[in-house]
């Protein structure tokens, strides 16, 4: 029987056809044509940790271990992926508040939507052990293991410096670094940062919609391990530097100490310090804020930051130059009238025996036998005028590392200052000055402007007899003892050994002279070694004088070279040279026999007594 | 009558390949959605796959049970087996098991039946049975009004769970009963009336009425091909608004715009129809009807949209319609399923290695969205073969039913044909982000045995019938 609808049956067949052609357009374009599905089934589904790898280790030159590492967690999140939680449960593992989770959760987001940040960090391990149990209850929540500082003695914090996270400035021009990572902020930690550092590994998982780690993503083709930063052997005694840190208790100053044959710095103390490892875990901003805010700077870098004028420390260069120039002789000798006078100019000096010769001058610390070597240097009639004279005096200054960066592997330090005859031409017209006029450069007070580390090298290269080694902090890298060739090119000053015993015999007198002779420094003295030094007291216009000691011990084949300087501490022979002694006896003797010495110098309190009055 | 016949030699061998294959490939889906290393026996029962395996041999037994049983046994218990059917979409209501909110599931021990799912069996035959009667007739309003109460009593009950999409399902018969003499005016109609129903969702209503009074006028003037004519009926119109308008402004009369333009098109109607009678112009009534029906629909839209649909309904319309991007929120089965799919690639990532799914990104993923994982693992390739299968079993089945001589063969063909065509069409047309997610499964493919068995009864039946055609010579 024929239906009379039949025809109908084309409808369906074209309404077949046409949701058919519908279909396989849209998948056309789903799956052939748009490529971007696959992106973002990987985004939902791989999951990339990154591995960490441990900092290197920094040792002592005598192979103690200074820094190591220690395992924490970060907890990571990829807003993307957060649903609903429980947060009081999730508050209380964390021991966070709730407002602070909607904080951080906000501040993720605001970072990215898609790519997971940090959004609690260094979580302990007891914490990470609670938490893993529970993790799956949190989704778009996971851990990244991370490795950070911990250190065996709390001392050195400015020479081995700490690390920290990397500012937004450092991720945008260095491609290695992400936020989140740490970097070396300061000391060797920052100096040292591309070989401490070592190579980030990844792993890449695939995770299910729960946030579950279901396995490897192409059975760990694509992963990559670690590896682990390159240990440093640095050239600290840690036993001497920690020393030196108590030594300087209750003292603003520093000590740095210089193996004068090789340029290693054998202590590097800035005080006040701060303890290194108080600058890592989740307190750390705190700390810092609190560091930076003291009125006694602790966070300051004093050896290789401050600058202070050299006082009579700097007679030993001015001495040098005046051999060196041929304007003075071993044998010279001024008078000293309780000072020097020339005109209107007066500077005064204590009392002492009268004439001396150089050495001697230089174990009396005289003001007016250096006025007149200076003023004979600069008036020097082989050069047409005293700007002449002043250049070839500054050229030879500045051959001992004053006024420029010594080539240390710190990052950052401070020139100094020795002041070009420009700078005087612009107080006093190119014909207004004289020899006179700049007297105070001859017992070190005035414009110039001299680091505790420059002052160290100093005193290390008199010991050396003229030449310096670029001072520095490391002496190892990996196992290979060989560091930057630049610390093996020998500085030579434009003194002429020859000079250097003259005055070397003048800083053993200053230390080793017999009593009654004028000697300046005999506190200092060390019974069965040749300590030689020179005291020397930094004029302060804010207040007590800074007290100034350099010396090398021992007087033949020198061993240590050092600056050391206490703020407010007045005359270098007060506290400055105890302190030098009391650092050379350790060093070289490992243990300390002038109890009483020590008992002085740990006694003294030169900050709280200070605000007492 | 009764002549003998080898069944096994007359049924359609091409429509049970299609089927086996189909079958097979849904198996294979599942056991790649579900897989894990742990549970990798294909007949772990533990696992969604070890069962599908069971529920396919139940299948095929159900299958056998249908072809041996007489063909007139399913025409003469048609109504019995409906009233069974919506019997237990009642029972299913009193004392069913509730998952996911639903009150839709029997249980027995392992067993879960969806009563909901068979109800399209009782539904299917019941219909053809009334339809195919002698004494049915398309145009007479009565009998239109039975065959509506044959299909709405279980779409309700179904609804009243609520499972909407099952209940949905219903509409397909609609399709048959074109088939079977229903104005193609209606069909029509109804999509008139699902393309205004998009539109007012997503554009201004006030936009819309202007806009259906433009279309109206112009196509008067199209049809009646006279300006003069055609500038009366406009005139009209503008003058009683404005009046209106005038009164609003300067009487201080508090009406809306919208009733001022919907009150001048009534009135506008009463002098219309004098018109009309006049000039005997019988085609500017439909016009003016359906003018004024759209706009009244379009209101009933918007109101039934903000008031009877619940929110998650109303947010899933809004995503299908680009008026509510939330990838992670409502839209986030959807745009998981999108990314399974579109991440396949042209062939795929191969057997088990698919991440959205194995990984449950992918909601549902045995279940409604299966065709994900075909997607992702055997890409492009993958889909149009699907897609190609269910082509061909569907045509397959269109052919069947125009060669059954009784009506209530091919009426139950076409019922079949065109549950089978809604559930593929939605059901795809879901996962690939073409229509809201309605939650209804791929036929033969998708985990569950109630969608299995009863895509199974139906098709066997069908095919039972169509071997009676040389049975008995009706």
């Amino acid at each position: 029987m024929k239906n009379i609808y039949e025809n109908r049956k084309y409808v369906f067949g074209a309404l077949l056809f046409l949701v058919v052609f519908i279909f396989i357009g849209k998948l056309l374009s789903l799956q052939v044509l748009d490529k971007s599905y696959r992106s973002t089934a990987n985004r939902n589904v791989l999951r990339y940790i990154i591995r960490y790898p441990a900092r290197g280790l920094i040792y002592d030159r005598t192979g103690k271990l200074l820094v190591y590492n220690e395992a924490v967690y970060d907890l990571m999140v990829s807003p993307n992926l957060v649903e609903e939680f429980d947060t009081s449960v999730f508050c209380d593992i964390l021991e966070i508040t709730h407002k602070d989770v909607d904080k951080r959760l906000q501040n993720a987001k605001e970072y990215s939507y898609y790519t997971s940040s940090p959004f609690l960090k260094q979580v302990s391990s007891e914490t990470y052990a609670v938490l893993q149990e529970k993790l799956y209850q949190f989704p778009g929540f996971f851990v990244q293991p991370r490795p950070i500082r911990k250190y065996n003695k709390n001392v050195a914090g400015h020479a081995l410096g700490y690390v920290g996270e990397v500012d937004e400035y450092t991720i945008e021009n260095n491609p290695f670094y992400k936020m989140g990572d740490y970097i070396g902020i300061s000391g060797i930690e920052k100096a040292y940062e591309e070989v401490l550092r070592g190579e980030k590994g990844v792993n890449v998982y695939m995770v299910d919609v729960h946030n579950r780690i279901k396995g490897s993503y192409q059975d760990g083709k694509k992963d990559r391990s670690a590896i682990v930063g390159t240990n440093i052997i640095s050239t600290l005694d840690i036993d001497l530097q920690e020393y030196g840190e108590k030594l300087m208790v209750n003292k603003i100053g520093s000590i740095v100490a210089i193996e004068p044959s090789t340029g290693e710095i054998l202590a590097l103390v800035s005080s006040p310090t701060y303890d290194p490892s108080s600058l890592l875990g989740r307190g750390r901003s705190k700390v810092f804020k609190t560091l930076s805010s003291d009125t006694l700077e602790p966070l300051f870098n004093r050896p290789l930051m401050a600058t202070y004028p050299p006082g009579s420390t700097f007679k030993l260069v001015n001495g040098l130059i005046g051999l060196q120039e041929k304007v003075i002789f071993r044998q010279t000798e001024f008078y000293c009238y309780g000072g020097y006078n020339s005109g209107s100019k007066h500077v005064s000096c204590h009392y002492h025996e009268t004439p001396l010769n150089l050495p001697e001058a230089i174990q009396n610390s005289c003001n007016a036998y250096f006025c007149n070597v200076f003023r004979r240097i600069l008036d020097n009639p082989v050069y047409p005028s005293v700007r002449e004279g002043y250049n070839s005096w500054r050229d030879h200054v500045l051959s001992f590392g004053f006024g420029q960066k010594l080539e240390s592997d710190f990052s950052y330090k401070v020139k100094g200052f020795v002041p070009m005859t420009s700078y005087y031409d612009r107080y006093y017209g190119k014909t207004g000055w004289s020899s006179l006029t700049v007297l105070s450069l001859a017992i070190g007070q005035g414009e110039l402007g001299i680091t505790p580390l420059q002052m160290a090298n100093m005193t290390a290269t008199i010991a050396n007899h003229g030449y310096y080694f670029a001072p520095h902090i490391v002496k190892g890298i990996g196992g290979e003892t060989v560091i930057d060739e630049r610390f093996y090119s020998k500085h030579i000053t434009t003194i002429d050994s020859v000079y250097f015993p003259i005055i070397i015999n003048g800083m053993d007198m200053a230390v080793n002279g017999p009593p009654g002779s004028g000697s300046t420094a005999r506190i200092a003295r060390i019974n069965d070694i040749t300590v030689c030094g020179k005291t020397g007291t930094a004029e302060n216009p804010h207040g007590e004088d800074h007290s100034i000691f350099v010396a090398f011990a021992p007087k033949d084949n020198p061993k240590i070279a050092l600056s050391v300087y206490v703020e407010n501490g007045g005359f270098g022979a007060t506290y400055a040279a105890p302190i030098a002694s009391l650092m050379v006896e350790k060093y070289l003797k490992r243990k300390i026999i002038r109890q009483w010495l020590e008992n002085y110098i740990l006694e003294t309190d030169l900050i709280h007594s200070e605000k007492e009055n | 009558m009764k002549r003998r016949i080898n069944k096994w030699s007359e049924i359609d061998w091409i429509t049970i390949v299609l089927y086996l294959l189909i079958v097979v490939l849904g198996w294979v889906s599942i056991y790649s959605a579900v897989y894990n290393e742990e549970h990798d026996k294909i007949f772990d029962l533990s696992q969604r796959y070890g069962k599908q395996m069971i529920l396919i041999f139940g299948a095929l037994v159900i299958a056998l049970l249908v072809v041996v049983t007489d063909s007139r046994f399913y025409s003469s218990f048609a109504y019995v087996i409906y009233a069974i059917v919506i019997l237990l979409l009642i029972v299913v209501l009193l004392i069913g098991k509730e998952i996911h909110g639903a009150k839709s599931w029997f249980e027995f021990g392992p067993l879960r039946l969806q009563p909901a799912e068979f109800a399209k069996v009782g539904t299917a035959m019941a219909l053809a049975r009334y339809v195919s009667s002698k004494s049915f007739n398309i145009k007479n309003s009565k009998n239109v009004f039975n065959v509506i109460v044959i299909i709405l009593i279980p779409a309700i009950f179904i609804y009243v769970q609520p499972d909407t999409g099952s209940a949905l399902v219903y509409f397909a018969f609609i399709l048959v009963l074109y088939r079977e003499g229903l104005s193609g005016g209606i069909l029509l109609i109804g999509i008139l009336m699902m393309i205004l129903f998009v539109l007012t969702l997503i554009i201004d209503k006030m936009v819309i009425i202007i806009a259906l009074m433009v279309v109206g006028y112009l196509v008067f003037l199209i049809i009646d091909r006279n300006i003069k004519r055609f500038l009366i009926a406009a005139l009209i119109y503008i003058g009683l608004s404005g009046t209106f308008f005038g009164l609003k402004e300067f009487a201080g009369l508090g009406l809306s715009v919208y009733f001022i333009l919907i009150l001048s098109l009534i009135i506008s109607g009463f002098i219309y129809s004098f018109f009309i009678y006049f000039y005997r112009i019988r085609k500017a009534v439909l016009i003016y009807m359906l003018m004024l029906g759209s706009i009244i629909f379009t209101f009933t839209v918007n109101y039934a949209f903000d008031n009877i649909l619940k929110p998650y309904q109303q947010k899933r319309i809004n995503i299908l319609l680009g008026m509510d991007s939330d990838p992670y929120g409502s839209g986030y089965n959807v745009n998981q399923s999108i990314i399974a799919i579109g991440s396949g690639g042209f062939s795929g990532k191969g057997f088990l290695k698919g991440t959205q799914t194995k990984f449950e990104f992918v909601p549902e993923q045995s279940t409604d969205f299966i065709f994900c994982t075909v997607g992702e693992e055997w890409g492009f390739l993958g889909t149009s073969l699907i897609i190609i299968l269910f082509t061909i079993l569907l045509l397959r089945i269109l052919v069947l039913a125009e060669r059954q001589r009784s009506g209530f063969c091919r009426i139950f063909g076409y019922s079949v044909f065109a549950i089978l065509l809604f559930h593929f069409v939605v059901n795809i047309g879901m996962t690939i982000g073409l229509l809201p997610v309605i939650g209804i499964p791929l036929p033969f493919m998708s985990y569950g045995g109630s969608s299995l068995w009863t895509f199974t009864i139906l098709l066997f039946v069908f095919l039972r019938l169509d071997i009676s055609r040389l049975e008995y010579l009706i």
